[in-house]
């Protein structure tokens, strides 16, 4: 298939540009970037006051059938305490861009998605992701589409941009690209095969961070995963944080700020906010507790048992803290990756 | 256990930390490949710039990090970035090595962590590729890590989810994947594999400690090539087997 470049001056012949392959999985969400641009026209750029709750966040923010994704993942300064109140709030029909552990493995067990762009599901030292597997092997998961890891990242790079794609040299001659929805041109400049990842506009973005101010302002400290890229390519950003700071603290050193106020919709008040997962400087794994998720996931009965408890019985982040304690937690932050001894 | 009796994992371990050469790029993924590296720094690489898919570069392994992300990756790093940073680095050529690992690998190094069965209709959903298509399309050289039995060393693999030589010489060039990379070795339980200068086959360079040629042909699905001249892969040497149980994984996470 050709595609014609039609140029208007005549001593110029007609190029094509090759197309040579496409992958075959869906285009689970278009790149509107039209729409987008006219989306964030409208943003407020005014400087309110984000800060809310949880469950105020993810109901304003959050309907069923949108596409969301998360950042960084599972046990990695990941918004546990928003996926949470997703799981509590029965919101459903989600897509899912999917580089995750225990965040996606509880939206999994919940039974909450209906289409993945996946890179990565699964539990990393402790193996397969249980839950991934019911879902995917029984076809309750309508589309798995497949990407690399920095192919996710790049498409919201793509959408940041505000470019409908992005050229890249990953994913090449795999079937994971044949079961994307990347297509592979000859590249115009150089001769050379070269994919095109779409952009990725999510309807919403969740992302955790060390201090963000009132307006959304928001720094993290240690890596940055992709939380550049994904906040930029958002239509609806909830921010989670440990602490809130003045906007001074910003201003004293701005060159911190990855995530600046008017990207954002929500701010939520999280300390502890990525347990049981980690938070470099902050606090350490609960490895205890992610055990525990380990050995209840492998059955449907024993995973609900354990949202039972964990998400919902428990009425909001800080009855969730309530159930392990505050010796328990300070004791996490004694060994905190990073942090001085 | 004493220091002339070990198991696969320090085996494949101290296979590993060998081919890591000092003042090289890395790129490392979760459990071996971060055991390896740890105990090459300590013993004859203290200059091996490990990189980490989430953003850590140049990290100092002291502790042993459960998450590709957590904390240990950008311990006393020199730089501390994202994952599209550390991939475009990889992309542009400054990474030699890339480790990784897989459910299933073929003649030509081709990986699979996606899928066992058909992808729409899994047998097994395996998690995807993660790092590993990213690893293995842009890194000069890399080197896998598996046990080794028929079930992985297969003639046809279900899912090419990270390419090796796809189909032979020339195939990853015609698909536009960079020129000159590609898989360098394999490290088994059995035996450590390298390719064919020509065929871009899987070939046997040496056999572990007690283990027979045969032995290694017999676990292999597909025809293996023998290198001239075998070698025989001596054992994890007495100082090796006491640093990696004594500084690198005091706590017998992974050993």
């Amino acid at each position: 298939m050709d595609l014609t470049l039609k140029q208007s001056d005549d001593t110029l012949h007609s190029e094509a540009v090759r197309l040579l392959q496409s992958g075959v999985g869906k285009l689970i969400q278009p790149p509107d970037v039209e729409g987008f641009r006219s989306w964030n026209r409208a943003k407020s750029k005014r400087l309110d006051d984000k800060r809310m709750s949880e469950a105020e966040a993810v109901r304003r923010f959050i309907r069923d059938g949108d596409y969301i994704g998360t950042e960084l993942y599972g046990t990695v300064r990941c918004p546990m305490s928003l996926v949470h109140e997703i799981v509590r709030q029965g919101i459903t029909d989600l897509r899912v861009a999917g580089q995750g552990v225990l965040e996606l493995d509880m939206l999994l067990a919940a039974g909450r998605v209906r289409a993945l762009d996946l890179t990565y599901i699964g539990l990393e030292v402790y193996g397969l992701s249980n839950c991934l597997r019911r879902e995917v092997e029984s076809g309750r998961v309508e589309h798995v589409v497949e990407w690399s890891n920095a192919g996710i990242a790049w498409r919201f790079k793509a959408a940041a941009m505000g470019v409908p794609f992005i050229p890249v040299r990953s994913m090449l001659g795999s079937d994971t690209l044949k079961y994307s929805s990347a297509k592979v041109i000859e590249c115009p400049f150089t001769g050379l095969p070269i994919a095109l990842l779409p952009a990725l506009i999510l309807d919403v973005g969740l992302i955790h961070v060390h201090r963000a101010d009132i307006h959304g302002n928001a720094q993290i400290d240690g890596i940055s995963g992709f939380a550049a890229e994904m906040a930029r390519a958002c239509k609806r950003l909830i921010i989670s944080t440990e602490e809130i700071v003045d906007t001074e603290v910003i201003r004293r050193r701005p060159d911190r700020t990855i995530i600046p106020y008017y990207l954002v919709d929500a701010v939520v008040v999280a300390p502890f906010g990525s347990h049981p997962g980690e938070l470099c400087y902050r606090y350490a794994r609960d490895e205890e507790q992610i055990k525990l998720w380990v050995e209840a996931s492998k059955e449907p009965a024993t995973a609900e048992e354990f949202l039972e408890k964990h998400v919902y019985r428990v009425a909001d982040h800080q009855a969730y803290l309530d159930l392990f304690g505050q010796e328990r937690l300070q004791a996490l932050t004694h060994g905190a990756p990073g942090r001085e001894a | 256990m004493s220091e002339r009796t070990y198991n696969a994992s320090e085996l494949l371990i101290c296979t590993a930390s060998r081919l890591m050469e000092d003042g090289t790029t890395a790129f490392i993924g979760t459990g071996i490949p971060m055991l390896a590296a740890s105990l090459a720094q300590k013993l004859h690489a203290p200059n091996l710039v490990t990189i980490f898919e989430f953003g850590g570069t140049g990290a100092i392994l002291e502790t042993l990090p459960l998450a590709v992300g957590g904390g240990c990756t950008f311990n006393r790093a020199i730089a501390a970035s994202g994952i599209r940073d550390i991939v475009e680095t990889a992309q542009r050529g400054f990474v030699e090595y890339g480790f990784l690992g897989g459910a299933q690998i073929d003649a030509y190094g081709n990986l699979n962590t996606t899928v066992i069965g058909n992808h729409d209709h899994p047998k097994v959903r395996l998690p995807g590729s993660g790092g590993g298509n990213d690893v293995g399309s842009n890194c000069w050289r890399t080197i896998a890590l598996m046990p080794h039995d028929q079930r992985r060393f297969v003639q046809t693999i279900d899912f090419i989810t990270t390419p090796g030589y796809l189909t032979g010489p020339g195939a990853r060039e015609a698909a536009g994947l960079p020129r000159g990379t590609g898989p360098y070795r394999v490290v088994t339980t059995l035996a450590l594999l390298g390719y064919h200068p020509e065929s871009k086959r899987m070939q046997l360079l040496a056999t572990q400690p007690g283990i027979s040629v045969e032995q290694v042909l017999e676990n292999t699905g597909f025809e293996l090539l023998l290198a001239d001249g075998v070698e025989r892969n001596p054992p994890p040497s007495a100082e090796e087997l006491r640093t990696l149980r004594e500084q690198v994984d005091p706590d017998g996470l992974y050993i």
